[in-house]
């Protein structure tokens, strides 16, 4: 089946989840198809102005302009016009905010090779996300152990150096994948709750045991 | 009456004030686009309190991810319904509230002020129009897919037809509209930071 084909019934929003999330992969890198995708939205902007229905009970303003406030924004630039939405653990965020982080995600991570698994995990409503101390970056796990790690503020590697992630076990840091600059990285170990993660950076390659101070730390949860 | 400060704002301009977790914004949007939002919600959920919660869960997406969009293609209200719609969708999957006929008219929307009842009611009547326009076939796959959240899949069994059949239905429905309202269409002024 030729992907390309998926627009009219993604921007109707007929696929199921595994259409979409392959869809999305796709469009991050295809120029035609987001073009499309752009008309087409705009014509499903119409059909939606076009529902009719019913006026929402007066309660719901107050309700959501309620629950914006009790939350922190968590939104942190990266990177001059790029910026990333932090995941929040809950089903709900998630779910909505499918489209702003799928879309932008998958055509930063198709140049890491893996933008179908990104878009899965970071778009599992079951997945738990954990700040790092210093804010710099975002540890994503779903409830299998696979995890991401969505780093915003750190600088690019120098030449000769790589970041490394090391998951924590039993006290010992377990090699868990490279990574050059911010961007979301693959952890290749599983990520079990409580375990911490961390990222050094080492030598080109990285190493077998850390041998810098980490420069971020998570916990799992 | 509301204070409206922001009310000589454009949507665009409107939602960069929200990713500066600027409340007002928030509540102008609000007031602009969350009947229709409403309505859309209510007309693929035909619950009140689901329909309630994926207008919420849509306008929180807004307040949490305002920051990723750029003014280049879509108007802001435009990706905000999209949200809406997702949302909405996802929702009559997981309820497994399909009603037995989706494409039964809601009814008819009560918004605040005249003003946005004129123009709504003339953007639903050129909607309604272009979609009359349509073959049969196509705007059945389309009003099924959009307003009754069926996947594409679930038409092609509904419908007894090919998946490719249904496919090029939606695909061929959805360019003879865009050719249909592209008239009087929005002016592109919005995009996802891709």
């Amino acid at each position: 089946m030729d992907v390309h084909d998926l627009t009219a019934a993604y921007a109707l929003d007929a696929l199921d989840p595994a259409e979409r999330g392959r869809y999305e992969a796709h469009v991050a890198s295809c120029d035609r198809c987001r073009e499309e995708l752009h008309g087409f939205w705009q014509v499903a902007g119409s059909l939606a102005r076009a529902a009719g229905g019913p006026a929402p009970p007066a309660s719901l303003r107050g309700r959501i302009l309620e629950q914006a406030r009790d939350e922190r924004p968590n939104v942190v630039p990266l990177r001059r016009r790029i910026t990333f939405p932090v995941v929040s653990s809950a089903a709900a965020v998630a779910a909505v905010a499918a489209i702003a982080l799928g879309l932008w995600a998958s055509s930063l991570s198709s140049r890491l090779g893996d933008a179908e698994g990104d878009l899965a995990v970071l778009s599992d409503p079951n997945a738990r996300t954990a700040e790092s101390k210093g804010g710099e970056a975002t540890l994503v796990v779903t409830p299998t152990g696979e995890a991401r790690l969505v780093v915003r503020k750190l600088a690019p590697a120098p030449e000769g150096k790589d970041y490394e992630i090391w998951v924590v076990e039993q006290g010992t840091p377990r090699r868990a994948g490279l990574f050059e600059e911010p961007g979301i990285a693959v952890l290749s170990r599983r990520v079990e709750p409580g375990q911490q993660v961390l990222v050094t950076l080492e030598p080109d390659g990285g190493v077998d045991v850390p041998t810098g101070a980490p420069l971020i730390t998570t916990t799992s949860t | 009456m509301r204070r409206r400060d922001h009310a000589h704002l454009s949507d665009e301009a409107l939602v960069i004030l929200v990713a500066r977790s600027d409340e007002t914004a928030l509540a102008e949007l609000y007031d602009r686009t969350g009947g229709i939002a409403y309505g859309l919600a209510y007309r693929i959920l035909r619950d009140e309190s689901l329909a309630e919660d994926a207008v919420q869960e849509a306008f929180l997406g807004l307040w949490r991810t305002a920051a990723s969009f750029m003014p280049e293609r879509a108007k802001a209200s435009t990706w905000l319904l999209t949200l809406v719609h997702r949302r909405a969708v996802d929702l009559v999957r997981r309820e497994q509230r399909r009603r037995s006929d989706p494409l039964e008219e809601a009814p008819e929307p009560a918004t605040e002020s005249a003003e946005d009842d004129a123009w709504l009611r003339l953007e639903r009547e050129r909607v309604q129009g272009a979609l009359a326009q349509l073959p049969d076939q196509q705007r059945e796959a389309i009003e099924l897919a959009y307003y009754g959240g069926f996947t594409q899949s679930e038409l092609a069994e509904r419908l007894g037809q090919p998946l490719g059949t249904i496919k090029s239905r939606m695909f061929a429905g959805l360019a003879r509209l865009r050719e249909l309202l592209d008239d009087e269409a929005e002016r592109p002024s919005w995009t996802f930071t891709t």
